[in-house]
């Protein structure tokens, strides 16, 4: 049932960059690419900002990170997803740079702290709010 | 045999702490969630349907009715939108959604040159190269020579037809139904129907006879 991927010729235009290819993998490559993802549709079908915003800050990203010579091959999009959502939800109001930090490192410190196989949760270190 | 140089007990049987992107992740998510601004359960079902609910095989079904149906073909061609949320599929972020009718003559090609806008009702998520560079920048500058990569070379005499996506207007490519299908039923055809022929970088084909594995 599966289709004979067609094959790649690499010889032709070997001027231009390759274009990556899969062969229908995995949608996200690790999870934090899937929660970047949901964070920003959900903020988006709440309203916090429209679709329109959220393509065209994406957009700036792509760009800014194309003109400082990142290679842009599709590996590091959620990268890019990443920094566009951190940027959007400050411009935004919704949180800050500041709080973002700090509780990146209240997580760092909740792995620190927490014996292997038990679930990692906030207050395992010394700050952090502890949530049931 | 003991590996600590740290005046306390900070013994390696604690958990490694994950990457910088991991941690930015929750940070964000947990301050969120903390604030009641979006549900952790809500998060975790979106996900799980764009990983195992959404993809490719919906708009295979929307092309396979259209391959079979006439007037549903009509209706899918002038009206897209309302055509594919007859199957119950339709957009998170409202956007339009245009199918384009690849013929002998026309081939049609997807690319949001910008980012990566795709239409995730009818495709799920889009592959990695769909959201490279190269193909971004590409598919634009020399649609057949990157048809060719893919394994698809066009006679001279079609015409390829590049349309760059938005936020707002999503395009899926109705491809030609192929030659000596006429007997398969609508489920039988929908399964022929590849991804990368929605997104036009390839043509629907009949398994080969005898090349089955």
């Amino acid at each position: 049932m599966s289709q004979p991927d067609s094959v790649l010729q690499s010889e032709s235009f070997a001027d231009l960059p390759r274009l990556p290819r899969d062969e229908g993998g995995p949608v996200f490559a690790e999870p934090w690419e899937a929660q970047a993802f949901a964070l920003a549709v959900k903020l988006s079908e709440q309203g916090y900002f429209t679709w329109k915003e959220w393509a065209s800050a994406l957009a700036g990203e792509l760009k800014a990170a194309a003109s400082r010579g990142e290679p842009d091959d599709g590996s590091r999009y959620y990268h890019h997803w990443l920094a566009t959502l951190e940027r959007l939800v400050t411009a935004k109001g919704l949180t800050d740079p500041a709080a973002m930090l700090v509780r990146k490192e209240a997580w760092a410190d909740a792995y620190r702290h927490t014996p292997h196989g038990k679930p990692v949760e906030l207050g395992a270190g010394s700050s952090g709010p502890s949530r049931p | 045999m003991s590996s600590s140089g740290h005046g306390h007990d900070h013994d390696h049987d604690h958990q490694e702490v994950p990457s910088d992107l991991t941690l930015r992740v929750k940070a964000l998510e947990s301050l969120l969630v903390d604030k009641g601004l979006v549900d952790r359960a809500a998060l975790d079902a979106l996900i799980d349907t764009y990983e195992h609910k959404v993809g490719p095989r919906n708009g295979a079904r929307v092309v396979a009715r259209a391959w079979v149906n006439a007037a549903y073909k009509k209706h899918l061609l002038e009206d897209a939108t309302s055509a594919i949320a007859e199957f119950g599929f339709s957009g998170r972020q409202g956007e339009h959604m245009v199918a384009l009718e690849n013929t002998p003559k026309v081939h049609n090609l997807v690319v949001c040159t910008l980012c990566s806008c795709y239409p995730w009702p009818v495709l799920g998520l889009p592959p990695v190269w769909y959201k490279s560079a190269p193909y971004r920048s590409r598919a634009v500058i020399d649609p057949r020579g990157v048809l060719r990569e893919f394994g698809l070379e066009l006679p001279e005499d079609v015409e390829v037809r590049v349309w760059d996506s938005t936020a707002e207007l999503r395009y899926l490519v109705l491809p030609e139904r192929p030659a000596g299908s006429e007997k398969l039923s609508e489920d039988e055809l929908a399964a022929l129907v590849t991804r990368d022929a929605m997104v036009g970088v390839a043509k629907v084909t009949l398994p080969q006879p005898g090349a089955r594995s």
